[in-house]
C-alpha cells in the first residue's frame, strides 16, 4: 500500500464521477490536439508544396482557386492560357523560369499532371523505379497512387475527362506507367505525372473520332491512312523535357509556376500580368496566409471550446475533489490517527487531482489522434488525406503539462482542507 | 513498558476546565475509564494518544512524552506505537480488508504482525480479500481491531467498542482485546459506560465533570 495506490483506489471506488471527469476533459484536449495536429500539418505541407514556386499564372479568375489548383491539386482549375502569350511571359527579363501544367483529367480521382521535366527536380523526386517520361503517353506515377491503384511498371490504364470520379472515359489512348516515384510526403505522391504533349493528344483524340463517327468509317481513303500512320509517328517521338513542347498548331496550357529572377519582380511581374495579359498572377504565400486568415475565425471558435470544455472538465475535478473530500474527512482523520502527517493527506489530495487530469490528457491525446485517423480515413482523395494523424508532435507535452496545473488549481482548496483538518473533532463528531 | 499521565488538564473552549485522574500501567495491565456522556471520557481518550493537547500535566509511553511531540513526529508515534479502535469502524471504504490493515503498515512505516496470521486470529480472513461495504457491524468492528493492532502498538486505546454491538459480539471484542493485549504486551485502555464491559475487567478510573 502506498498514496498513489491509495488514490487510486479512491478514484476508481467512484467509477462514474471519474469517467466523466476524465471524460469532459479528454474532450477539451482532444480539439485542441486536433487543432494542433492539423495546423502544423497543414503549414508544414502548404509550405513544402509551394517551395520554389513565386508566383502562379493563369486563366482570370479567383486567385485562391488558381492556388489551390495548381499548387495543391484541390480546387478546379480556372481555366487554360495560350500558350503563345505564357510564351511571350516567359522570355521577359525578370522570369527566371516556367513551368508549365496541363491540368483537367483523372484517373480515378488522381489528377493527371502534364508538365516537363522542371517539375520534377522543383519537388525534388526521386524514382522508385523506371525514369521519367520520354515519350507521350508515359507517366511517373506518385506513390500513394502506385499503392492505392496497385500499378507497377508498364501497367496501362484509361484517364478520364474532368478532376473528379464519374466522367466520361478517354478510352481512345492508354497511358503507361514508365515511372514510380519514391514517397515524398508532398503533393506529388497523390499525382499522376505525364508530358504536356500527352495531355494534348488525350483531346485530339477523342475530337478527331467525333469526327470520324461522323464520316462513313467504312471509306478509308489513303489520305486518311497516311494520317493515321502520321498520327502514330506522333505518339513515339521524344517529348520536350523543358520549356514549352514544341508545336506548329494553336495549343493552350493551364497554369504557369514562375520563379523570379530577382526580388524586383515580384513588385513588377504580377502588376504586369494582372493588368497587360489576358492572364492573372497569384502568390502562393500570399494567398495561403489570406486562407488561413478565413479559417482563423474556425480555429478561434473550436479553441475556444476547448477552453470553455477544459475549464468545466477543471471544475468538475474541483467539485468531484472537494465533495468526497467532505465525505471523507472521517478518513482523513483515521489515516492521521494511523500515523499520516498532514503533509502525507496534501500529497494524497494533489495525486487524486494529478492522476485524474493526466488520465485526462492521456485518453484526450489519443482521442484527437484517433479522430483525425478516422477523418483521414474517410477522405480518400482530398487535402485532409494527406494528413498522417500519428505523428507526435512536442506541443502535445504542454497539453499534458496544461492538463496537469488544472488538476493541481482543481487540487488547492480541497488540499488545503485535508491540511486544516482537525482529527480529534472530526472523530468525536460520531 | 510504562503509560503514565501526570495531572492533565483541558478545557474545550469556552467550557469549564477537565480534571483527570492520573494513570499508571505496565504492559499487559487493563483499565476501564468509565464516566456518565459528556463528563470528558473521549477527550481523554484523545489526549491519551495525541490527538489533543493537554493544558497543563503530561503524558508519557516508556521515555516518550507523547503530550511534547509535534507534527509528522507525533503523527509517526501514534502510528506506531499506539493502536486506537473507534467506537464506529470507520473502515476505508474504497479499500478492502487486507488493504485497510496494509495501510497501518504503510503509514506507521513499520512491517508490524503478519496481516493474514492476525486476520485468522480475529477469524476474519476468509473475508480478507471483501470490499468492507459487506461486512457485518461485528465482523467490521473486529476489522477496526485488527487495524489498530497490525503495529503491535505499545498501547491499545478502544473508545466505547462495543456500544453498538449485540452480547455476542461484545463477548467476542472484549475477548479479542485483551487476548490480543496480552499476546503482544501491550496495555489495553478501555473507555465505556457498557455494563457488559465492566465485569471483564476490574481495575478503572472515574471522570467526573467538575
Amino acid at each position: 500500500m502506498n498514496l498513489f495506490k491509495l488514490s487510486w483506489k479512491y478514484l476508481t471506488f467512484r467509477p462514474l464521477s471519474t469517467g466523466l471527469n476524465i471524460f469532459l476533459l479528454a474532450l477539451g484536449l482532444a480539439i485542441i490536439t486536433v487543432l494542433i495536429l492539423i495546423q502544423d500539418q497543414f503549414e508544414k505541407k502548404m509550405n513544402q508544396d509551394a517551395a520554389g514556386i513565386d508566383l502562379v499564372v493563369g486563366a482570370k479568375g479567383s486567385p485562391l482557386q488558381l492556388i489551390l489548383s495548381s499548387v495543391y491539386h484541390i480546387d478546379f482549375p480556372t481555366g487554360n492560357i495560350k500558350m503563345e502569350e505564357a510564351k511571350r511571359l516567359s522570355s521577359n527579363r525578370l522570369v527566371k523560369k516556367v513551368i508549365p501544367l496541363a491540368l483537367g483529367d483523372n484517373v480515378q480521382g488522381f489528377r493527371i499532371v502534364g508538365t516537363n521535366h522542371d517539375y520534377l527536380s522543383l519537388y525534388e523526386v526521386e524514382f522508385e523505379q523506371g525514369t521519367a517520361w520520354e515519350e507521350p503517353f508515359q507517366v511517373a506515377v506518385g506513390a500513394e497512387i502506385a499503392k492505392k491503384l496497385n500499378l507497377k511498371l508498364g501497367d496501362e490504364f484509361t484517364g478520364s475527362h474532368g478532376i473528379s470520379v464519374g466522367s466520361h472515359d478517354h478510352d481512345q489512348h492508354n497511358f503507361v506507367v514508365s515511372g514510380i516515384l519514391a514517397p515524398k510526403g508532398n503533393v506529388v505522391d497523390r499525382l499522376v505525372l505525364t508530358s504536356i504533349e500527352s495531355v494534348w493528344y488525350t483531346h485530339d483524340e477523342e475530337e478527331s473520332e467525333e469526327s470520324e463517327t461522323s464520316t462513313d468509317s467504312l471509306s478509308m481513303d489513303p489520305y486518311e491512312m497516311e494520317h493515321e500512320a502520321d498520327h502514330h509517328a506522333k505518339f513515339h517521338e521524344p517529348v520536350s523535357t523543358s520549356g514549352f513542347p514544341d508545336t506548329d498548331q494553336e495549343r493552350e496550357v493551364t497554369t504557369l509556376l514562375l520563379q523570379f529572377r530577382n526580388p524586383m519582380a515580384a513588385i513588377q511581374l504580377p502588376r504586369m500580368i494582372n493588368s497587360g495579359t489576358s492572364m492573372q498572377a497569384a502568390s502562393p504565400s500570399f494567398e495561403m496566409s489570406r486562407l488561413f486568415e478565413l479559417l482563423g475565425v474556425g480555429i478561434s471558435l473550436l479553441q475556444g471550446l476547448a477552453v470553455v470544455l477544459i475549464v468545466i472538465a477543471g471544475l468538475g475535478i474541483f467539485i468531484a475533489l472537494y465533495n468526497s473530500l467532505r465525505e471523507r474527512k472521517y478518513d482523513l482523520a483515521i489515516l492521521r490517527a494511523l500515523g499520516a502527517s498532514r503533509f502525507q493527506l496534501v500529497i494524497l489530495v494533489f495525486l487524486e487531482g494529478i492522476l485524474l487530469t493526466f488520465l485526462g490528457a492521456v485518453v484526450g491525446i489519443v482521442l484527437g489522434h484517433a479522430f483525425l485517423a478516422l477523418v483521414v480515413n474517410q477522405s480518400e482523395q482530398n487535402v485532409v488525406s494527406m494528413l498522417n494523424p500519428w505523428v507526435f508532435l512536442s506541443q502535445e507535452l504542454w497539453i499534458v503539462a496544461y492538463a496537469l496545473s488544472v488538476g493541481l488549481m482543481a487540487s488547492l482548496i480541497p488540499a488545503w482542507s485535508a491540511y486544516q483538518t482537525s482529527i480529534a473533532k472530526q472523530l468525536t463528531k460520531a | 513498558m510504562r503509560f503514565q499521565t501526570k495531572s492533565l488538564q483541558f478545557a474545550h473552549p469556552g467550557q469549564p476546565k477537565l480534571e483527570f485522574p492520573d494513570i499508571n500501567l505496565s504492559a499487559g495491565e487493563f483499565l476501564l475509564i468509565l464516566g456518565k456522556s459528556g463528563s470528558g471520557k473521549t477527550t481523554l481518550l484523545n489526549l491519551l494518544s495525541g490527538l489533543l493537547k493537554p493544558d497543563t500535566g503530561q503524558v508519557v509511553l516508556d521515555d516518550v512524552v507523547i503530550s511534547d511531540l509535534e507534527g509528522q513526529q507525533l503523527d509517526l508515534f501514534r502510528g506506531r506505537h499506539i493502536g486506537i479502535v473507534f467506537q464506529k469502524p470507520h473502515l476505508i471504504a474504497a479499500l478492502s480488508v487486507r488493504q485497510n490493515l496494509e495501510l497501518a503498515h504503510f503509514f506507521g512505516k513499520k512491517q508490524g504482525q503478519n496481516l493474514d496470521q492476525l486476520l485468522q486470529d480475529l477469524d476474519i480472513d476468509k473475508k480478507a480479500k471483501s470490499a468492507v461495504m459487506t461486512l457485518s457491524e461485528g465482523e467490521a468492528q473486529r476489522v477496526s481491531i485488527a487495524r489498530a493492532l497490525a503495529n503491535s502498538p505499545k498501547l491499545i486505546l478502544a473508545d466505547e467498542p462495543t456500544s453498538s454491538l449485540d452480547d455476542e459480539n461484545t463477548e467476542k471484542v472484549i475477548h479479542l482485546l485483551k487476548s490480543q493485549a496480552s499476546k503482544i504486551g501491550a496495555a489495553l485502555i478501555i473507555v465505556t459506560h457498557d455494563q457488559r464491559v465492566k465485569s471483564h475487567i476490574s481495575q478503572f478510573i472515574e471522570v467526573k465533570t467538575p
